[in-house]
């Protein structure tokens, strides 16, 4: 009988062992797991106005590559800091800025001005010059950014990579001075 | 007693080691196991101990900082004593893991290895694959180059299109908004950590459950597994007809991998190392990226899919298969184990093998990427508009600065993408010409916009030139009854 106490007794400290350690445990671990999401961030938290320089780099119904540094830089993001876009000039104060990732997989998009194409080279998505989907894999158009005009220069609303997930935030169906649904 | 026996025994007192170590070296095996069959686990094992080694050594000189990584990789290729043949040494031995991992896989489904009392074998050797191509996906990714950066792009892309928690999932992999340093960062700690670590662990138990259950016997037409006397069998077996695994299995093994060493070396000193391709600047847009031969079939697939079967093919086939893979030896724990009475079994793996090899062939040459430069790198044939009208003349003009050659070849140049046109004056009328070229479809784009009326001229009438000699040309079958009839006196 004081055996079997004995033996209870220590099972009953063991355990105690065990939940006391899963608590200490979770106390530190469960906070971690907010430094892993960290990432993650609120819907437009990734997003801020950029400046892509001055409007006359843009002459009118044409169709320029532009880049600029993301908002959110890292020392250690060397080159990769650098996003490029496409900046289509429909008229003096009409424009469309489209992502450089292709709608498909994010593949860099070439503009061919003779064809007036931007051509993947990955899987052989094609968008016609107001980006809208032509042919290929892409289940729609470009990605557009939000863009306005302001001192001169054109600034637009970049930060977070285009993908399909966040195309609410990148596709803008009405408003004044804003792109059209593409998709 | 000789000094390097005492200092043997001294050791062994405080170890020992050696019971274990005897155990499982001088376990039975049965005598026709003992074959050049059963030699790619060992190799596979082979394979890890080197891309570890390699790995550390790489690991002093890498910088995995968005900004650093590629300028270490140059210093490894170009300035420092053999840093060019370690970084061949383990793309190489990256290459010969996935395929010998792969052979292993498939030897083992063939004889029926996976079945009762080895399914939990199986099944780490399905994480196990996984973790190999996890450590080929992510090892691209640390040669930091422009495939490397869009390949990335690639698989935020994918992740994007998971519903509901795509967005977030695409932060969590890229680290931030971004492809940059925060990526980089943590698919260095994935690469050289969090993979390997799990790996090792989970080939030391792989390893463990082939000691302890035997390896498997060579399977005969009408030897069936059951699970209440396979154990009983596979013992009597080894005890009649065993032979102890060292020297008698062991010998193959070592002979296999130091083979496939110096396979790898041979590669690595005769091709040298991959890459790394041009800086990780996304400005430079002038680039094609290709993944790695290991997922050329992956890259084939997503461009043959319909778009509305994507995302769900994405989504669902890999945990399909995934499932299928684990569920396997769960579901056929028992039977028949030779493949001369599993035909649904072997033609299964057939028809994989060869869909994964087709596709991998056609990720060799992409036929569905255009070729960029084709418009201005590949001039139409001189034979072809060499008598041909101004008219004719100016369409082959026309045809080459409106980038047709990109997706269309002519003479044996230009993209796949579309139709080769060397003959197409053969299968389209002037009608159906015009109206390809202005509407566009079946997968081309509409150039109604973006042509002239003059320039649909000319196109079509140089199109119309491009036929074998002595082809007809196409002719509108409708059109001529049509005619024959007005021609024809009415009854």
């Amino acid at each position: 009988m004081s055996e079997q106490k004995h033996v209870t007794r220590r099972w009953l400290l063991m355990g105690i062992g065990v939940a006391f350690n899963a608590v200490v445990g979770a106390a530190i671990a469960v906070p971690v797991i907010g430094y892993l999401l960290s990432p993650i961030k609120k819907k437009g938290t990734y997003y801020k106005w950029i400046s892509l320089g001055k409007l006359d780099q843009f002459p009118e119904g044409q169709t320029r590559l532009a880049d600029f540094v993301n908002p959110f830089e890292r020392p250690q993001d060397g080159e990769t800091a650098k996003t490029p876009c496409w900046v289509r000039r429909v008229s003096a104060d009409k424009f469309q800025v489209f992502a450089i990732n292709c709608a498909h997989l994010g593949c860099p998009v070439r503009w061919f001005p003779q064809s007036e194409l931007f051509m993947c080279p990955c899987h052989g998505g094609v968008y016609y010059a107001d980006g809208e989907r032509a042919s290929g894999p892409p289940e729609r158009g470009l990605f557009t950014y939000q863009y306005k005009v302001e001192k001169g220069e054109l600034h637009i609303d970049a930060g977070q990579m285009p993908t399909l997930a966040d195309e609410a935030k990148l596709v803008t169906i009405t408003g004044k001075g804003k792109s059209p649904c593409l998709g | 007693m000789s000094r390097l026996k005492q200092l043997y025994n001294w050791f062994e007192m405080r170890l020992q080691l050696e019971g274990p170590v005897k155990e499982a070296a001088l376990h039975p095996i049965p005598t026709k196991s003992a074959s050049w069959w059963y030699v790619f686990g060992s190799a596979a094992a082979t394979l890890l101990m080197l891309q570890i080694v390699t790995g550390i050594l790489l690991a002093l000189v890498y910088v995995p900082s968005g900004a650093e990584a590629w300028k270490s990789l140059d210093e490894l290729n170009n300035h420092l004593v053999l840093g060019w043949f370690l970084r061949a040494m383990h793309g190489w031995g990256s290459n010969f893991m996935v395929a010998v991992v792969l052979i292993h896989m498939c030897q083992v489904f063939t004889f029926g290895a996976y079945k009762f009392p080895r399914e939990l074998t199986w099944i780490l050797g399905v994480f196990m694959l996984l973790m190999t191509l996890g450590m080929a996906f992510t090892g691209q990714v640390l040669r930091f180059d422009q495939d490397a950066y869009w390949g990335l792009g690639i698989g935020a892309s994918i992740m994007s299109r998971v519903p509901l928690i795509g967005g977030p999932l695409v932060n969590l992999l890229l680290g931030g908004p971004i492809i940059a340093g925060a990526t980089l960062s943590r698919f260095f700690a994935l690469h050289v950590f969090v993979i390997p670590g799990a790996l090792l662990l989970f080939t030391a138990l792989h390893i463990w459950m082939v000691i302890k259950l035997g390896i498997n016997e060579w399977p005969m037409p009408g030897r069936i597994v059951r699970r209440d006397t396979y154990v009983q069998e596979y013992h009597g077996l080894t005890k009649k007809d065993g032979i102890p695994f060292v020297p008698e299995g062991l010998w193959k093994d070592l002979f296999f991998s130091a083979a496939v060493l110096a396979a790898v070396a041979v590669c690595a000193f005769v091709f040298g190392p991959f890459g790394p391709g041009g800086q990780p600047d996304p400005t430079i847009i002038n680039t094609a990226p290709r993944p790695d031969f290991f997922f050329l079939w992956l890259y084939a697939v997503l461009s043959y899919l319909p778009p509305s079967l994507e995302t769900p093919f994405i989504l669902i086939v890999p945990v399909l298969g995934i499932c299928a893979l684990l569920l396997l030896p769960l579901l056929a724990g028992e039977g028949e184990k030779s493949w001369h009475r599993r035909p649904v079994a072997i033609l299964l793996l057939v028809t994989i093998a060869v869909s994964l090899g087709i596709f991998t062939h056609l990720g060799t040459f992409t036929p569905w990427s255009p070729i960029m430069d084709a418009w201005s790198g590949d001039p139409v044939p001189p034979k072809m508009i060499h008598d041909v009208s101004p008219l004719e003349r100016q369409g082959a003009v026309v045809f080459q600065a409106k980038q047709c050659r990109n997706c269309h070849s002519i003479g044996g140049s230009g993209g796949l993408r579309g139709p080769a046109l060397d003959a197409v004056a053969t299968r389209m009328t002037e009608d159906q010409l015009i109206r390809q070229v202005l509407q566009g479809g079946g997968n081309m784009p509409a150039y109604g916009k973006n042509l002239s009326p003059p320039e649909v001229t000319a196109l079509v009438r140089f199109l119309e030139t491009l036929k074998p000699a002595g082809r007809l040309p196409a002719t509108d079958a409708s059109l001529q009854e049509q005619k024959a009839q007005g021609a024809a006196p009415q009854p």
